[in-house]
């Protein structure tokens, strides 16, 4: 009961507070006003289709842009970890044990 | 030479998208080492490449919620990550950076913020080296006493005294190896929070040093769990500054593939270095650091950017040679012992 009632404490700060991270994260944005020049890309390919289409929704309508922008960079972050972990364990390193010496 | 060249769809420019890649794998590799996101280093990068600089903030703060995310993945693996301790740190953290971006809002109505922002910055930082070079002194000096502790020599030991304050709740932190009262991890984290709100910066640079000597985390274990707070603030960061409109999407995953590969090395470099040695590389940057916000108070901008490009070359490239250094003895070991079982059988 005590561990829920933690876990739903830190989910209230969390769901609370967390705007004030980014914000702290860097200098204020100008007031720009910027717009995807999307006649550059010509839908030639998927890549291009797909470049169009979030050009078009950062004209278009930003909250759903801006969820693609999360969602793909931590899908993509993860696909990464896995890659690389794939990768390293060829590598024949022992990856899960360390020692820990400060001096 | 065309095909070097990458249309940004959402900032209209063409960028030498190799620059970004290196940018990615320079602050992946420093960042899974020192466990820290890098915008100070990202910044000045992205602006040499050419990137409008409305982007370069936004588009740095996604890549570093990705890259962390493979770093901590890695460091997690090693059993870097005490996960209990970056959740607690989290809420002192947030509440921290609450009250630093209301102090920010004060100074803005009194006037030259920026100034008083930017020197405070300069101290913070002087103080963070003088800590860490003091520290390694002392360390050293213990040594040569033969005072020498269970993972070896200690400099600064503060987080003793701050251990034998035990107002409840009390908590052991598994990974860490250490059982304190609640209240230090969220103390700690609320002033850190406090600064890196007033700052306007991502707090990576403040947090890892107040994990080592006030809280009292090994420095492998600071250096993963801090990255698990980056990679949370990261992600947060990235969704609101691009409801802001300032995110280059492209540009993030580009980067990312190169930090991928960087926050490898970096990561595993963290296992056959030393926690001083980590500890003294992390003390350079962050006076490289310090000397390019001077530079750039007195508008030598070219010459900040060029030390802070040289930094990263230079702490990247000693990195590289740790972990290369350290994998070709491993194995090297590795193939004796196996060399010597075969001889036995």
């Amino acid at each position: 009961m005590r561990k829920l009632q933690l876990v739903v404490i830190i989910g209230l700060m969390v769901a609370v507070l967390m705007p004030s991270l980014a914000l702290a994260g860097g200098d204020k944005a100008s007031a720009l006003i910027v717009v995807a020049d999307t006649r550059v890309i010509t839908e030639t390919d998927y890549y291009h289709g797909f470049m169009r289409y979030l050009a078009d929704a950062y004209n278009t309508n930003i909250v759903v842009f801006a969820i693609w922008c999360t969602v793909l960079t931590a899908l993509y972050g993860v696909a990464l970890g896995f890659l690389m972990d794939f990768l390293m364990s060829k590598t024949g390193l022992d990856l899960k044990s360390r020692k820990i010496i400060e001096h | 030479m065309d095909w070097m060249i990458m249309y940004m769809p959402i900032a209209g420019v063409k960028i030498f998208w190799p620059g970004l890649v290196l940018i990615g794998f320079a602050v992946g590799t420093i960042g899974g080492f020192f466990g820290m996101g890098g915008a100070w280093m990202v910044t000045p990068g992205l602006n040499i490449l050419g990137f409008p600089m409305a982007f370069a903030i936004g588009t740095d703060m996604a890549h570093i919620a990705g890259k962390s995310m493979v770093s901590t993945m890695r460091h997690s693996k090693f059993g870097n990550v005490d996960y209990k301790l970056g959740l607690v740190m989290i809420v002192g953290t947030m509440a921290g950076i609450e009250v630093g971006a209301q102090i920010v809002m004060v100074l803005e109505r009194l006037g030259s913020v920026e100034s008083v922002v930017r020197w405070v910055y300069v101290g913070l930082l002087a103080l963070i080296a003088w800590l860490v070079f003091y520290d390694y002194y002392k360390a050293t000096q213990k040594k040569k006493q033969g005072d020498v502790g269970e993972h070896g020599a200690e400099g600064i030991t503060w987080y003793k005294t701050l251990h034998k304050i035990k107002i409840p709740p009390m908590m052991h932190f598994k990974a860490a190896g250490f059982t304190c009262s609640a209240w230090l991890p969220i103390t700690a984290s609320f002033v850190t929070g406090v600064l890196a709100g007033f700052l306007g910066i991502g707090g990576g640079l403040i947090r890892m040093p107040a994990l080592v000597y006030l809280i009292g985390c090994p420095t492998h274990i600071a250096v993963g769990t801090d990255l698990f707070e980056v990679m949370i603030s990261g992600l947060y960061g990235a969704f609101t500054y691009a409801i802001k409109g300032r995110i280059e999407i492209v540009a993030v995953f580009v980067m990312l593939t190169g930090a991928a590969i960087g926050a490898q090395i970096g990561t595993v470099a963290t296992k056959y270095a030393k926690g001083y040695g980590i500890r003294i590389a992390f003390g350079i940057a962050v006076l490289c650091c310090m000397i390019s916000i001077v530079l750039k108070e007195f508008k030598f901008n070219q010459a900040a950017a060029v030390l802070i490009l040289g930094t990263i070359g230079v702490i990247c490239a000693y990195i590289v040679k740790i972990m290369i250094q350290g994998a070709i003895e491993e194995l090297h070991e590795k193939k004796s012992g196996n060399a010597t079982v075969k001889a036995v059988h």
